[in-house]
């Protein structure tokens, strides 16, 4: 059993890549493993053509921000910036206009002689991403640096964080286990679970054209129904036919991934059936949620769907309630089919 | 009837008395808890204190004096006696800090439970009686002891080194004896400082010597001014070590005050030696604690 496993990775000079998976997959393992900090049993890692996998990790070249931001207490926010820049040799004048420069940046230009104590944690998040960046390294590395974070700063500092990368434009790998992050920040996403890659590509694509189960489970909300390829090319669930033309044998098993904000609620007389399937039941549960409200509905003895819609004063559903007969419109461009995944 | 009354009543002022009484009983209550150490502290340490204090400006003929602080300052000898135990204390702390923090640098780094049974080989001398460890060291460092014998065997020197009853014995024995005071505090310290701390430096481009001394170091000094105050503090007033190891050789002010109780039977006096002892550990205490205070504030509170 190893933490990691066979994971075959690429960064693109000056790319943002975001490795997400759930606690445990081995992300933080992996990054550790980039900045020097574990030692892998066996593999490579390289920057650009040269093996960095034998180098100590003061001699790498990194940016790290830590999860603790790890700043040193016993030093003010302009010494921790210089840090990197001191042991490098930087001459004063050139170190202090480099820190001012880092520091204008992360906006925190008039709080150099603070201490780390009098620093918020928003502050402290800024402070940390000056010191990975002031000495221009190769590559930044993020360790969910967001996480102690409250909601509001989290998301305004993701856009902060998006804009700094595009003005710096430094290879960044960032780790995360929130998948919302993970979207809105990164150029590629490489999702991890159990020590191996599951999938590496666009946030769009991820979104849009899950490789597995996991990663359709994983990222976005999702409903998963079983298909059943009756002849070549046919899939279908119950007695909804699904795909007409998919690349699969008569007797393979597939799924139907459903996004929840991808459904509509139709009349069945107004639907095109060659645009839209329909599913009916009964709604079993509706949960506002303030921007959106959701529902639960069944559409068999086994299986439910949920749903996500607007609540605008307009929306048709407020009134929804338990108990209700709908018709949920799914558009044939929106659907998704992956290969049945173990939990299905 | 009861919505009435009640009606009568600010809200702001409802049950106001009852809450007052509540909050004022679980107090004493609290403080009923220490009750008896403060009973036991005013008994053996505030009444006598005071007593010896009273004494200590007392002549032989009963009446109030100053005349055993003036011979203090008058006579040599006690001002040799002070000297000997700020340089024993001053020496014993110097030689914790030496092999103290390097042990305990070595037990922060260890994984918790291997560094609890490391911290056990510490611990057990902490354990054992005083009066043993120290008779222990005599006949490990007398003339004919264990280690004379060893080195001689062994040829490291020729005639046997004159080890006990004298500065060297006793800065054995009180560094043994003290370094866990240091260790334990120091070592609390170190552990509190995130492994990250140190991947950060090296992050950023320290060596492993540059990381230790410009992160580690400064971060462990709070632990270390602690240890070493408790150590030195202990050291001003200690007895037994320096009594048998020293061999009368090295007088320091608590050997003093015995010799003068046993030899003149003159209380005064040496409760003069204790007042002054006393008041400059006090001093001590203040004046580091001022200074570490600062460094608190120099370093952050963490």
């Amino acid at each position: 059993m190893y933490a990691l496993d066979s994971v075959d990775l690429e960064v693109r000079s000056g790319e943002f890549l975001t490795l997400l998976g759930p606690s445990g997959s081995g992300k933080t393992t992996l990054l550790m493993a980039i900045a020097g900090f574990n030692r892998p049993d066996a593999g490579s890692i390289r920057f650009g053509e040269t093996e960095m996998i034998l180098t100590p990790p003061h001699k790498r070249e990194v940016g790290m921000v830590f999860q603790s931001y790890a700043l040193f207490p016993h030093m003010t926010v302009a010494e921790n910036v210089s840090f990197p820049l001191r042991l490098r040799g930087v001459g004063a004048e050139e170190c202090a206009s480099r820190v001012a420069t880092a520091l204008e940046t992360v906006q925190l230009s008039n709080l150099g002689d603070r201490g780390i104590d009098q620093l918020s944690g928003g502050q402290r998040q800024r402070v940390a991403l000056a010191r990975a960046f002031v000495f221009r390294p190769r590559i930044l590395l993020m360790d969910e640096p967001l996480s102690a974070l409250d909601k509001k700063l989290r998301e305004r500092m993701q856009i902060e964080l998006k804009h700094l990368h595009e003005q710096l434009g430094v290879t960044t790998v960032y780790v995360t286990h929130d998948q919302r992050e993970a979207l809105t920040m990164s150029d590629r996403i490489a999702v991890i679970n159990d020590g191996k890659l599951a999938q590496v590509d666009t946030p769009h694509a991820i979104y849009n054209h899950p490789a597995s189960s996991f990663v359709a489970d994983f990222i976005g909300e999702s409903s998963m129904l079983p298909l059943i390829c009756e002849s070549s090319g046919r899939l279908s669930f119950e007695n909804h036919l699904v795909a007409t033309d998919f690349k699969a044998e008569a007797g393979s098993e597939w799924s139907l991934v459903i996004r929840p904000e991808r459904l509509t609620v139709v009349r069945d007389e107004a639907v095109d059936p060659d645009q839209t399937i329909v599913f009916s039941g009964v709604v079993r549960e509706f949960v506002y949620q303030g921007e959106t409200a959701f529902a639960l509905m069944s559409i068999s003895d086994k299986y439910d769907l949920s749903f996500r819609f607007g609540t605008d004063a307009s929306s048709a559903h407020n009134e929804m309630q338990p108990g209700d007969r709908v018709s949920l419109g799914l558009n044939r461009r929106d659907v998704i089919i992956i290969p049945r995944g173990a939990d299905l | 009837m009861s919505a009435s009354t009640s009606g009568e009543i600010e809200p702001a002022r409802l049950n106001q008395e009852s809450l007052r009484v509540q909050g004022a009983r679980e107090q004493w209550m609290l403080l009923s808890l220490a009750a008896p150490a403060v009973v036991a502290v005013v008994a053996v340490i505030v009444i006598p204190v005071g007593w010896l204090f009273y004494l200590s400006f007392i002549g032989s003929d009963g009446q109030p004096t100053l005349e055993h602080y003036q011979k203090m300052i008058e006579y040599k000898s006690y001002a040799r006696v002070f000297v000997t135990t700020f340089e024993v204390s001053i020496l014993t702390t110097l030689l914790c800090i030496l092999i103290g923090y390097p042990l305990a640098y070595f037990l922060a780094m260890l994984p918790p439970r291997l560094a609890g049974f490391f911290m056990l080989a510490v611990l057990l001398p902490f354990w054992t009686s005083l009066l043993v460890r120290t008779y222990a060291w005599l006949v490990l460092l007398q003339k004919n002891g264990i280690l004379n014998d060893f080195a001689i065997s062994v040829g490291l020197w020729e005639n046997p080194i004159k080890l006990v009853h004298n500065m060297t014995g006793t800065l054995i024995g009180m560094a043994h004896i003290m370094l866990p005071f240091l260790v334990l505090p120091l070592y609390g310290s170190m552990r509190k400082i995130e492994r990250d701390m140190m991947h950060a430096a090296a992050n950023l481009g320290a060596s492993p010597a540059q990381t230790f001394w410009k992160v580690f170091f400064p971060l462990s000094l709070s632990g270390m001014v602690a240890g070493s105050l408790i150590v030195f503090v202990l050291c001003l007033g200690f007895y037994v070590t320096p009594a048998v190891l020293g061999g009368g050789r090295v007088v320091m002010v608590a050997t003093q005050i015995t010799a003068i109780l046993e030899n003149q039977f003159d209380w005064g006096a040496a409760s003069a030696l204790g007042v002054v002892l006393l008041v400059a550990t006090l001093v001590i205490l203040v004046v580091v604690t001022r200074l570490f205070k600062l460094d608190a504030a120099l370093f952050g509170k963490h």
